[in-house]
């Protein structure tokens, strides 16, 4: 632990700076109840009401607290975005690693129904199939799980490649093996670096993605607190010259920006440390 | 040549298989519905004899694979079909729509690449100077920025506070030239920002990675000038990944307007895809993302190939 | 070779005082030259040699004023013609780069560019810096392509550099920093990514073009042997200092630091060749494999046998199919023809279908021990797990029996046994590897280029670990190498392979002493030997062979 306190402390301000915004939204998403004045979907007054001693950021189109409904967001919108990115690892990570250690048909398999499925643009096949089966948490989960388990198949395969053309993997084949023992012993431990970084960009992707599907109206469905679709129910105000609405979406955008600084620096990092 | 050749053609191979895998995949989605798209479509208020009715008017009474072949026939002539939200003809629906998408992602293209290769070439030649942290820095906060949090802040500034631009760009075949551009502005800005910072972070890594290369490490042991090294050295090696960048990015911004003609309620196909899905017409998002798949996997394929030809490894084989 | 005896200070071309260069590496500065002083006479060849480390290349780069990035001379001068190299400006350095200083460079498939002709690069020093005019420059390359013995000299400057081989296109670098007859030349490495038949061409061609125009050198190489031929002086490198320097001659005949004769160590070692039993049935027996991947044929009817308690060398060139041979035994290649006897009985083909019991008994120890054991074990778990996976061991036995290996591969045990593999060095984890072998008590161990990555005291060190293992267990090793001082310190038997074919076998004694078959001739006369006269005297008798 030391040591980790140590890197924090000698990284540059903007990795400092995301790994603050990173765990001040993990702290607001887990105490969303605790700090909001207002309920999640609690009608608390008159719709779009200014930003007012009682209503700090004033309250939204049907009249319900801006400022309530922004913690609670972190929690909804962070909290889907996590859960698919984990779900997306778990899929394509796996799948990568056994392609790569196991090699052959098996690898030709799953690298060609990859390519294909990736030949496809992500959002608009997101939205086909949302089309025909209807947007709910679980479907969004599960689609958008799938579709960039791709991705990180791509990755951990091409990773995990690396790993194990080296002479100890070769080593512990001759020496009789067996494939979990690979994955788990000799191939997984040396792409870790690489695939937690990959987990910070994926998230960030996931998180934009679904931020944006909302904003379309097609992503987490009302009456859930959600930043992108409170983008959507509110952005008339913009026109007012209010800026409540780009509230949420500066919510997104800070913490992407934090996330990609810190994965920005990890990569610095471990590329340094390679040279 | 023949390598060359053999590698051209199995890409071009590659891309064909992908239009038909997702064509098939397209096709197939509506078979996974529930029921059907007859029932779908009617409701579960419809009286059997209703759905069945509309079950073989929609020639859903049919095998699949012979929908399919109907399907994909109609579509190679041109015929997409009728919508089921206003029963008018697909393909008319579309045509305006996907020149007004065109014209978007073109500006856009037209702005974005030449900023974004000259940019990301003058962060690697000055790499780690503080022009290339703050360039850096930048492109980093603006890919991590949502599309629609880039599109409102233009209009707040643009349209709400200063009133230079319009804030929608409800654009129609009759306005000239001139207002369809003022009017695509806030659009097109929006795309390019977005689109700018993704493609000049990766030609910078492609540059970067180029110019660690022991030949130029060579040329400037021959002391030979600056200047020369880029444009002698370099860039006819670099061609081949700034293509792929680029080439990568368009397929991006095709497919990136979707969110941003919905700010600006841009009469694109990326609206009309977004409208359909809500409405559930199904055959118009299949129309839809069919033709944002195949230009996605067109551009994506002429990456490929570009940068094949354009390897001087493979433009001179081995005899 | 004139070897230079006045110091006299016109002479003097470049002069290195107390050079001081840092390397950035983990957020902090490294000297990695440690105040060297260096002094090149006109028209002189110098080497410089060292192992990995020792800062020669960093010195050599040195020289044109030049520092790799993440590098910076932090102090000391590098005078050449009346400037100090260390200070000048970056202008005034490109004026003298190409021009004055050239470099050859070890890999020349990557310091070519791909994209240009090899005389559009050849003449583009000269006519960047304006010594020459287009038609001048590309009829010199010619004649320099001509004077290095380059096949087809008119025209192979119009190839491209992926269209020639590797010993080709080492020429046409060196030609390429003659191009503007320069005072100096560094040359870094240019003949180790090549093989020894190969090498010795290069070395002929390089060193009669040298002293043709009587250009002075930056010799660097790791290999006495070589240097010898070409330099006039050595200056032997370790960490960034100067171990000695002296007059070849000198410093081959009576060497005066220990460390400086460790450097051909290798070479002075050597084991009692044991007899081939006459009845026995062989350990492991090779019979007529044929193997290749996809249509790609690379062994062609490969025979030999291995005895119980024997060493046997497999020695030839890159392309000529002896690791190959090693998987093919170890089961990663399954033969197309052909099959691989165990104590007379038939193994299957692939590893994967061979009993567990087979894969204990045939080890395999690897060229680079980096990349042999995985870098987030513990050493403890990494020599461990042999003993649990074939034997069943209990924790607390394997890890007696850990602490019993580690001292038999001479590394104290308490200190090593909880250790991770990048806090040792690169010959430490070679005993790693070897512990881990033996640690599934093995009767055949493929050693498969194990000692080509080490330094050679290193390298001797791993040798004489082998033999005493061999003594005290009876293992047999099948030594994969293209080292013929390996092959002579330690094999039995000697298997020679060419082009995916067995072309000679048979006792070290056998092999060794003359007449020996044509190619083994040609291999074994081409590893250069520590005496100065060497080149001059191979090339003199396969000239007077030809003509005769």
């Amino acid at each position: 632990m030391k040591t980790i306190a140590k890197h924090v402390w000698q990284a540059p301000l903007s990795a400092q700076f995301g790994l603050a915004v990173i765990v001040l939204y993990i702290f607001v998403a887990v105490f969303a109840p605790t700090l909001a004045p207002y309920g999640e979907t609690e009608v608390v007054g008159e719709g779009f009401a200014p930003w007012n001693g009682e209503h700090w950021l004033g309250t939204d189109n049907l009249g319900r607290d801006m400022y309530s409904r922004l913690l609670y967001g972190a929690r909804n919108t962070v909290g889907i975005a996590f859960v698919t990115t984990a779900l997306a690892f778990l899929i394509g990570g796996l799948a990568g690693l056994v392609a790569a250690v196991k090699g052959g048909w098996v690898d030709q398999g799953l690298s060609r129904i990859v390519d294909v499925l990736m030949a496809i643009p992500q959002l608009i096949f997101a939205l086909l199939i949302l089309s025909v089966v209807g947007t709910t948490v679980t479907s969004l989960i599960l689609v958008i799980a799938l579709l960039d388990a791709t991705r990180v198949f791509r990755l951990a395969r091409s990773v995990a490649m690396g790993v194990v053309t080296l002479d100890f993997v070769e080593a512990a084949r001759l020496r009789g093996e067996g494939m979990w023992w690979l994955i788990t012993r000799e191939v997984l431990p040396n792409t870790i670096a690489p695939l937690i970084a990959e987990f910070g960009l994926r998230f960030c992707f996931v998180f934009l993605f679904i931020s944006a599907l909302s904003f379309l109206g097609l992503g987490i469905k009302p009456p859930t607190a959600d930043w992108g679709s409170m983008v959507r129910d509110n952005a008339i105000l913009i026109t007012f010259g209010d800026i409540s609405p780009l509230l949420p979406a500066a919510a997104v955008a800070i913490l992407t920006v934090g996330v990609n600084f810190v994965v920005d620096w990890m990569l610095h990092k471990s590329s340094g440390l390679k040279g | 040549m023949l390598s060359i050749i053999r590698l051209l053609s199995q890409r071009v191979a590659l891309g064909l298989l992908s239009l038909f895998a997702v064509s098939v995949i397209i096709f197939l989605a509506v078979e996974m519905l529930p029921g059907d798209l007859a029932e779908a479509m009617l409701g579960q208020s419809a009286t059997a004899d209703t759905v069945a009715a509309f079950r073989a008017q929609l020639g859903l009474d049919q095998p699949p694979l012979q929908r399919f072949i109907g399907w994909m026939g109609g579509i190679l002539q041109g015929d997409f079909g009728v919508s089921l939200a206003n029963g008018r003809e697909i393909g008319e629906l579309v045509s305006t729509r996907l020149g007004n998408t065109l014209r978007l992602a073109g500006l856009a293209a037209l702005i974005s690449v030449p900023v974004a290769v000259l940019l990301g070439m003058l962060a690697a030649l000055y790499r780690n100077s503080w022009f290339d942290r703050m360039l850096n820095t930048t492109a980093l906060s603006t890919v991590s920025f949502p599309e629609f949090f880039v599109a409102y802040i233009l209009i707040l500034v643009f349209s709400v506070q200063l009133g230079w631009l319009p804030s929608i760009a409800n654009i129609t075949p009759e306005d000239s030239w001139l207002t369809v551009l003022e009017r695509s502005m806030l659009p097109v800005i929006t795309l390019s920002l977005v689109v700018i910072a993704q493609m000049m972070r990766m030609t910078r890594a492609a540059l970067i990675n180029l110019l660690s290369s022991p030949y130029i490490e060579m040329a400037r042991l021959k002391g030979i000038k600056k200047s020369r090294i880029i444009y002698y050295h370099a860039l006819p090696n670099a061609l081949a990944p700034i293509i792929t960048v680029v080439a990568l990015n368009l397929a991006y911004l095709v497919v990136g307007v979707v969110v941003v003609e919905v700010v600006f309620v841009y009469p694109g196909l990326g609206q009309l895809l977004v409208d359909s899905v809500a409405k559930r017409d199904i055959p118009v998002v299949q129309a839809c993302s069919l033709i944002f798949a195949v230009t996605y996997i067109a551009l994506n394929t002429s990456a490929d190939v570009l940068a094949i030809a354009t390897d001087p490894r493979l433009m001179h084989p081995r005899s | 070779m004139n070897t230079k005896t006045n110091n006299d200070n016109k002479d003097v071309l470049l002069e290195i005082r107390d050079l001081r260069i840092a390397g950035h590496c983990d957020d902090e500065w490294h000297e990695i030259v440690k105040g060297i002083d260096l002094t090149l006479h006109r028209g002189e060849i110098l080497g410089l040699i060292g192992e990995s480390g020792a800062g020669k290349s960093t010195l050599g780069l040195a020289a044109m004023g030049y520092c790799k990035d993440g590098c910076k001379i932090t102090g000391g001068e590098i005078l050449f013609d009346d400037k100090d190299l260390a200070r000048c400006s970056e202008e005034e350095l490109r004026k003298l780069r190409g021009v004055r200083i050239a470099y050859v460079a070890q890999s020349a498939a990557a310091s070519f560019n791909p994209s240009h002709r090899l005389i559009d690069q050849h003449v583009e020093a000269a006519l960047q810096h304006g010594v020459s005019d287009k038609a001048k420059a590309r009829a010199e390359a010619i004649e320099l392509y001509r004077s290095l013995n380059m096949p087809d000299p008119e025209h192979i400057g119009e190839r491209y550099p992926h269209q020639v081989s590797g010993g080709q296109l080492q020429r046409a670098m060196t030609a390429m920093a003659m191009a503007c007859r320069p005072d100096i030349i560094v040359f870094d490495e240019p003949t180790t990514a090549l093989d020894v038949t190969t090498q010795i061409e290069v070395l002929a061609s390089i060193r009669a073009v040298v002293e043709k125009f009587g250009t002075a050198a930056l010799y660097i190489s790791h290999d006495l042997a070589v240097v010898a031929q070409m330099a006039d002086r050595i200056m032997v490198l370790r960490h960034g200092k100067l171990v000695e320097e002296a007059e070849t001659r000198k410093m081959l005949a009576a060497p005066e630091e220990a460390y400086t004769q460790s450097l051909w160590a290798v070479r002075l070692f050597s084991t009692n060749q044991k007899a081939q039993p006459e009845t026995e049935v062989p350990l492991v027996e090779v019979r007529n494999v044929s193997a290749g991947y996809g249509a790609k044929q690379i062994l062609e009817d490969v025979s030999f046998n291995v005895y119980k308690g024997q060493t046997v060398a497999v020695i030839g060139e890159s392309g000529s199919g002896k690791s190959t041979t090693a998987r093919v035994i170890s089961g990663l290649l399954t033969p197309s023809t052909g099959s691989v006897l165990y104590n007379g009985e038939e193994l299957p083909g692939d590893y994967r279908k061979r009993p567990r019991e087979m894969l204990r008994k045939v080890q395999m120890i690897y060229q680079i021990p980096d990349t042999a054991i995985n870098p987030r074990q513990t050493i403890g778990d990494i020599i461990g797990r042999p003993m649990k996976f074939y034997h069943g061991h209990k924790d607390a036995v394997v890890r007696r029996k850990v602490k019993e290996l580690l001292a038999l591969v001479e590394l104290e045990p308490d200190r090593y046994i909880d250790r991770r593999p990048s806090e040792l060095s690169g010959g430490q984890k070679q005993r790693i590897c070897i512990a881990r072998a033996l640690a599934a008590e093995p009767d055949f161990i493929i050693c498969d280029e194990v000692t080509s990555a080490l330094d050679q005291l290193v390298a001797e060190g791993i040798l004489k670990l082998l033999t005493r293992i061999q003594e005290k267990f009876g293992v047999s090793y099948l030594f994969i190498t293209h080292d013929v001082a390996t092959v002579r310190a330690i094999a039995d038997q000697i298997v020679v392979m060419q082009q995916g074919r067995v072309v000679d076998n048979g006792s070290r004694e056998a092999i060794f002493t003359p007449p020996h078959q044509e190619y083994t001739d040609l291999l074994l006369s081409s590893e250069p030997e520590m005496d100065p006269d060497w080149l001059d005297g191979i090339l003199g008798r396969r000239a007077m062979a030809s003509a005769g």
